[in-house]
């Protein structure tokens, strides 16, 4: 621009001094005349150079600009990107797709993803007035734009009615179909892609291959009665198994699709009017195996600091999608508050609350993965399976962790013993008095309706674990707990032949129901570990709860040294950054090997687990190796197994379990410490241990 | 991005704006620019002379080519955005209440689901496996939406749209596959709507993903085949009887258009046929699943269009290609063959041959007599010009007043290829027949190909007197143009005969009828026992539309491969039926009237030997308004094969079967055109 303004000056400049020059030149009437004109012409054109047309250059400079790189950008061939990258770091390995090709693997099962929480698509087919001409546009994945653009109709449209968790009146937002929904999250942020890619290899099409994509945001039973998504992906499996020469199919679940596609096993063989009524063998005669990638089969503890307090960045991908409009503090525009509006009238975020109450995830004094430390985890993958030996770990012998308490409040509270913690009991505070709802503007978190009496008593009661958490969330937030209590359970049952459980809210917990009756079924559980995953939270009150959510992670708790498992008020275990091991592997490892009470049939179960390694350098994205919840969708290992499985191979084939963890060694391992405390073992397992005595008894 | 992108076509479109702009300083600032930048020192001595004194020395001197350039691409840019804005403003304002809304308050809901079934052309095709030169593009549309790749990769795009040319599927190494879903063909390119608008309308009576299906297939392949290679048959019936059930039982609508109409009537078929060939539905089947099939824009009898595209790629508009490409379709892109290349690759497309016109002479006239023989272009013309208000009566008035005083010459509409004007309008005495057998078809000229690219089409062997001799020929008429094609694409016509017939049944009960290669031809099958059913058949009326070709022989040329184009010299005095070698008839543009609406008209009125139970049938007609106003972008009432998706009246009448109306209820037939007297005049026992 002063470019420009210099020109002009000069201009003006330039102009002037011809004018002087030209009235000592000129001297005839005439003349003077044609200089006049002439002048007032350059001064025209001089009004007409104004700040439009330099505007106007400026906008035709960056256009063309652009253009330029546009077709510069377009005439690249497509290949080049990789050129570069292979350029630098050597050749790429082959991908899976493209090596077991070589290998002569070809089409033979088809194959059905379903996608999980958060990732799938979402698009609009009715809606109010501010969202106009965004019909059949996707709210959800995509580019986020109308995010950024309208938030509050944004958030109006994503928000289900907070009584019935269904279509609030005059919006209805559906999701994607077909394998657009979820093979990219956003331009550029791969979920199936590189699966979906890798099967093609293989000759594996539309044909073969179904996405079954569903409203993650509804309850799992929900889905069916608003949109008859169980009934489509029945028939859609029934088709593929019929046009494909009766092959049975391979079912890939991600994430909370893990959930969901143990609710639709349990639905389609329930009689009719509440099931599917598939009858007792579909899953025999349709599935050969599921093969679960990152299950959260027990929920998450993540999913309860994201309820409570909307503090869960990254459950699943959200983090990745909308940082901005994520973060706390932007604009004032209390956008977490927002925020935490919308997500709690999603039903299915109940579904990924830790199940199993103490029995699973500890109580007070005690948690399965007590053993576990931060530090040791690298000397483990050096020195592999040897590090479980007493030895080694005898030297770096950590304080214990109370992972049991997934929340407590203030650090002493985390780390005290348990006889040493007076709780006051929060069911009788007297909710109430209202906190002005009128200085908040509009939006409205069910906080506001507990008044600070009923927030001071949650803060007292200190530390709730894996049971109590329930009540926690029914106290906090009744009407949505009522919501989720109708279609979602999260206790182990006692007998498993009870009828009540054969009501469809039991069908997504796996320790409450039993696997379908398909002993040639295959269950595999891929996840990843390596990666620092949130297991327990310390909070804090916020003082003067005016307009904020009463409870915040205390993010200034720390643990005392570098190898800490605490760190910014949340302890970590080993996971795959959203998934502890406990909750993906468990079920696979302990409670459904061989024949159990959940596992009547014996279906067989695999463990395979990915270690993560992160990307080398930048140019490699988000890793080939990587065992992170979503990006381990483009682990190369995994895709492999995937494929090999697609193409006929059973879990033997395989090579059976595949353990980099403690999932196996957690109980013994377990045993071991507590010897070194000076306990007998014997003892440790029927007294110290209750909950891991239960354990046992389960199965 | 994307205004940046509409400025760049803006740029390319009208380069002739900076012109236009009205500002004369601009124009003369330019102009001494050019003086001083330049080289011409004679241009800079002129205007020296013309210009007194020093104005040579002007401010202007720092301006250069590049300042000028930015400016006006600027200037252009924000003009296009204020328009643009102004049109967003104005459209807001004056948009007329959509059939949705206002249907939706007369207490319209979703009832029946739908089912929609595009036609050839329209929808999508992605790469799933491809040849080295198609790296990056897996999943990318090669067909529809933007035809980017057309234009990066010629050679490589024709290469993976092709099929094969004996089986006709798939190339080794090549998987190009439909698109599914709604996606697939709500819109063609960007902008360019097709299902869009129904489907936006449907949703605000509350349809939605369980009750809106899109049956989409591969446009490519035959019939038969999308069931061999991708079971989009089995497919399709899956997906009913799923929508069936879980909509509380409620019968679907079909909604076909273009060749989806044929497409479905295959299907009607086949899914009652028993297992090994069909889909062993059972005889119930389309009486239980089915309540309506709508069929918008149907080319039963095939399309007369389909013989020239076949014949020498000249069907610039079958549906509408034309807007696709019109730089690589234009004939005389020159040195690029590019109407050879399109030719080999069509011609291995076996969906062309099911729209070839069917039912021969019978149907379409033979060389002295046509059902569409009393048509007269004048009136059709003036009604065109005039608003569509004037009734049936008045315009058949007005015609046959002109009938009265002026000589009417009749045009022979059934010879649908005749070489030469004069053979077109010769007594059918005066022509010579000969018997293709006769000819010899020698490989003569192949070793022309080294000189011209790698471009082979089936015209290479055919020697040149053979050519000739067809040429001599002089006429065909509908049955004679299938030994035409034979000639003269005997492996395309090969794969044909195993999939489509075009004859008329004289037996309907014949066994050789239960073949799949006769189920996609109305004259050749009964329609299924459904007496509940009905069936639709909506189209445009008031366009003209082709109906028969002038062709002539071009000159021996070693590189032209095509050896016969229209004749576009010749054409009638002003508003007869012939302009640039092509006989029009009424039409939508692409269907003619006869063969969009003679099955509903008469084949299968009532209850007869095609429709033995009587399934009821009714015809709408749409007549043609285009557009009065640019922002109603497509019109509202048009009328034309695809444009008429957008038609409100059409649309409405679709969303009120879906609610539940049946055909009595719609106002039974609607007719603007002379389908009635026309199927009169054929003479087809029923």
């Amino acid at each position: 621009m002063s470019i420009l303004r210099r020109r002009k000056a000069s201009e003006t400049e330039k102009a002037s001094k011809e004018d002087t020059h030209k009235e000592t030149k000129y001297k005839g009437v005439e003349d003077e005349k044609k200089d006049k004109i002439s002048k007032r012409k350059v001064e025209e054109k001089k009004k007409k150079w104004s700040c439009i047309d330099s505007c106007c250059w400026l906008i035709g400079c960056i256009c063309s600009i652009g253009w330029f790189l546009l077709f510069l950008y377009n005439a690249m061939p497509a290949s080049f990107p990789q050129y570069v990258t292979e350029a630098i770091n050597g050749p790429l390995p082959d991908p899976p797709g493209v090596k077991l090709q070589k290998e002569g693997l070809t089409v033979k099962h088809p194959v059905v993803f379903v996608p999980g929480i958060v990732t799938g698509g979402l698009e609009l087919w009715e809606g109010h007035q501010c969202a106009d001409g965004l019909f059949r546009k996707r709210l959800w994945g995509g580019t986020f734009g109308e995010v950024y653009k309208r938030p509050l109709c944004w958030v109006e449209h994503m928000s289900l009615d907070n009584e019935t968790g269904l279509d609030p009146s005059g919006i209805r937002v559906r999701p994607v179909p077909g394998l657009v929904a979820a093979d990219y999250f956003a331009p550029g942020y791969f979920v199936w892609a590189v699966l979906i890619a890798n099967l093609a290899r293989i000759g594996y099409e539309e044909k073969t291959m179904y996405m079954a994509a569903y409203d993650w945001r509804l309850s799992f039973q929900n889905t069916e009665v608003r949109d008859h998504t169980l009934s489509r992906i029945k028939s859609n499996i029934e088709l593929m198994v019929a046009t494909n020469g009766g092959r049975k199919v391979v079912v890939i679940p991600h994430s909370m699709g893990v959930l969901y596609f143990l609710h639709f096993m349990k639905w389609v063989e329930a009689p009719a009017p509440m099931g599917g009524g598939g009858g007792s063998d579909w899953c025999a005669k349709h599935i050969k195996a599921v093969m679960n990638i990152g299950g959260p089969f027990l929920g998450v503890p993540k999913a309860v600091s994201g309820l409570f307090s909307a503090e869960a960045k990254d459950i699943a991908v959200a983090r990745a999608i909308a940082p901005v409009f994520l973060d706390k503090d932007v604009f004032g525009l209390q956008a977490l508050q927002h925020f935490m509006q919308m997500t709690r009238t999603w039903d299915s975020t109940m579904s990924m609350i830790p199940k199993g109450g103490d029995t699973i995830w500890g109580n007070m004094d005690w948690s399965p993965e007590e053993g576990y430390a931060c530090n040791p985890q690298r000397q483990r993958n050096n020195e592999t399976q040897v590090a479980g030996q007493s030895g080694t770990e005898g030297l770096s012998y950590p304080k214990r962790v109370n992972y049991g308490r997934i929340i407590s409040f203030g650090k002493e509270v985390a780390e005290e013993h348990s006889s040493k913690i007076e709780r006051m009991d929060f069911w009788d505070a007297v909710k109430g008095n209202n906190l002005g709802n009128t200085t908040c503007r509009d939006v409205w978190t069910e906080y506001h309706d507990m008044g600070w009496g009923g927030i001071k008593a949650v803060g007292d009661y200190k530390a709730y674990t894996a049971g109590s958490i329930l009540d926690l969330l029914h106290f906090v937030a009744p009407k949505m707990m009522k919501r989720g209590d109708a279609h979602f359970s999260y206790g182990i049952a006692e007998n498993l032949d009870d009828p009540k459980y054969n009501h469809y809210k039991y069908w997504s917990n796996p320790l409450e129901t039993k696997l379908p009756n398909a002993p040639d079924m295959e269950i595999y559980s891929m996840y990843g570990v390596g990666i620092p995953t949130e297991r327990a939270y310390i909070y804090k009150l916020t003082p003067a709860a005016e307009c904020y959510i009463p409870f915040q992670i205390d993010t200034s708790a720390e643990g005392e040294n570098e190898g800490s498992r605490l760190k910014g008020g949340v302890f970590s275990v080993d996971g795959d950054e959203t998934v502890p091991v406990l909750s993906a592997g468990f079920m696979c490892a302990k409670a459904w090997r061989g024949k159990s009470r959940f596992n009547p049939s014996g279906i067989r179960t695999f463990i395979r687990e990915y270690d993560h390694a992160p990307p080398v350098n930048l140019l490699e994205g988000r890793g080939t190796q990587s065992g992170a919840h979503v990006d381990i969708m483009g682990n190369f290992a995994l895709i492999e197994d995937i494929i090999r499985v697609a193409a006929g191979a059973t879990g033997e084939e395989l090579g059976g379990d595949r353990v980099y963890s403690d999932i196996f060694k957690g109980l013994g391992s377990l045993i071991l410490w507590e010897t070194v405390d000076g306990v007998s073992e014997e003892d440790m397992h029927f007294s110290l241990l209750p909950g891991l005595g239960e354990m046992n008894k389960l199965i | 991005m994307a205004s940046i992108l509409r400025c760049r076509k803006l740029r390319y479109v009208e380069p002739v704006k900076c012109s236009t702009l009205g500002l004369e300083s601009l124009e003369t600032l330019k102009s001494s620019d050019k003086a001083e930048g330049g080289a011409s020192a004679v241009v800079v001595n002129t205007i020296n002379r013309s210009l007194p004194g020093k104005r040579r020395r002007r401010p202007t001197n720092d301006w250069r080519y590049i300042d000028w350039y930015c400016w006006m691409v600027g200037y252009l840019c924000t003009t296009w955005w204020l328009l643009l804005l102004l049109s967003h403003f104005l459209s807001g304002f004056q948009a007329p209440e959509s059939p949705g809304s206002k249907l939706k308050r007369e207490g319209l809901k979703a009832l029946h689901p739908v089912v929609l079934v595009p036609g050839i052309v329209i929808g999508g095709l992605e790469l799933w496996e491809g040849r080295p030169c198609a790296d990056g593009l897996f999943r990318k549309r090669l067909w529809s939406s933007s035809f980017t790749e057309n234009f990066r990769r010629p050679l490589c795009w024709l290469e993976h749209l092709s099929l094969d040319s004996v089986t006709g599927l798939d190339p080794p190494g090549i998987r190009v596959r439909p698109v599914t879903g709604l996606a697939a063909a709500d819109y063609f390119a960007p902008g360019y709507f097709l299902w869009t608008t129904l489907i936006e309308n449907l949703a605000k009576v509350g349809y939605e993903g369980k009750n809106l299906h899109m049956a989409t297939y591969d446009w490519r392949l035959s019939f038969q085949n999308t069931e061999v290679r991708d079971q989009s048959l089995s497919r399709l019936k899956s997906k009913i009887e799923l929508m069936f059930v879980i909509n509380g039982y409620r019968k679907v609508v079909v909604v076909p258009h273009s060749m989806g109409s044929l497409y479905f009537l295959h299907f009607l078929k086949w899914v009652e046929a028993p297992a090994p060939m069909g889909g062993g539905g059972g005889p119930g089947w389309c009486a239980k699943h089915i309540k309506a099939i709508m069929n918008i824009g149907p080319l039963f009898l095939g399309v007369p269009k389909a013989v020239s595209n076949i014949l020498s790629s000249e069907a610039k508009d079958i549906a509408f290609a034309r807007t696709m490409a019109p730089v690589v379709l234009d004939s005389n892109f020159p040195g690029l063959q590019t109407l050879e290349h399109i030719m080999q690759v069509s011609r291995t497309w076996d969906s062309m041959m099911s729209l070839i016109p069917k039912g021969g002479e019978t149907i379409w006239g033979d060389l002295d007599w046509s059902p569409e023989e009393e048509y007269n272009c004048d009136s059709e013309w003036k009604k065109n010009l005039k608003a569509s208000s004037r009734d049936q009566s008045h315009k058949t008035n007005i015609s046959d007043g002109q009938l009265g005083f002026r000589v009417k010459e009749s045009v022979k509409f059934g010879r649908i290829i005749s070489f030469g004007k004069m053979a077109s309008k010769l007594p059918s005495s005066e022509l010579r027949t000969f018997d293709f057998k006769d000819l010899s078809c020698g490989g003569a000229s192949t070793k022309s190909n080294s000189s011209c690219g790698e471009v082979w089409t089936e015209y290479d062997e055919l020697s040149r007197e053979s050519i000739k001799e067809v040429a001599e020929n002089k006429v065909y008429t509908a049955t004679t143009i299938l030994d035409l094609l034979y000639f003269v694409a005997p492996k395309m016509m090969r794969r044909a005969n195993a999939h489509f017939s075009h004859g008329v049944a004289e037996n309907l009960d014949d066994p050789k009828y239960s073949h799949y290669k006769y189920w996609s031809n109305p004259l050749e099958t009964k329609l299924p026992d459904a007496p509940a059913m009905e069936i639709y058949c909506l189209y445009g009326v008031g366009i003209p539309t082709e109906r028969s070709y002038v062709y002539k022989l071009l000159p021996s040329d070693q590189c032209r491969h095509i050896p016969f184009r229209i004749d576009s010299s010749t054409g009638g005095n002003n508003g007869r039926c012939l302009r640039s070698g092509i006989y029009f008839v009424d039409g939508d543009e692409s269907v003619p009237v006869l063969s969009a609406g003679f099955m509903c008209a008469k084949g299968w009125q009532g209850r007869n030997r095609f429709n033995p139970f009587g399934i009821s049938t009714y015809i709408r007609e749409y007549r043609n308004k285009p557009p009065t106003i640019l922002f109603e972008g497509r019109g509202l009432e048009s009328s034309s094969h695809v444009d008429i998706m957008g038609n409100v009246a059409l649309i409405e009448d679709i969303m009120r079967v879906a609610a539940g109306a049946n055909g009595v209820e719609l106002g039974g037939n609607r007719i603007f055109s002379d389908i009635i007297k026309m199927s009169e005049r054929i003479n087809l026992r029923l």
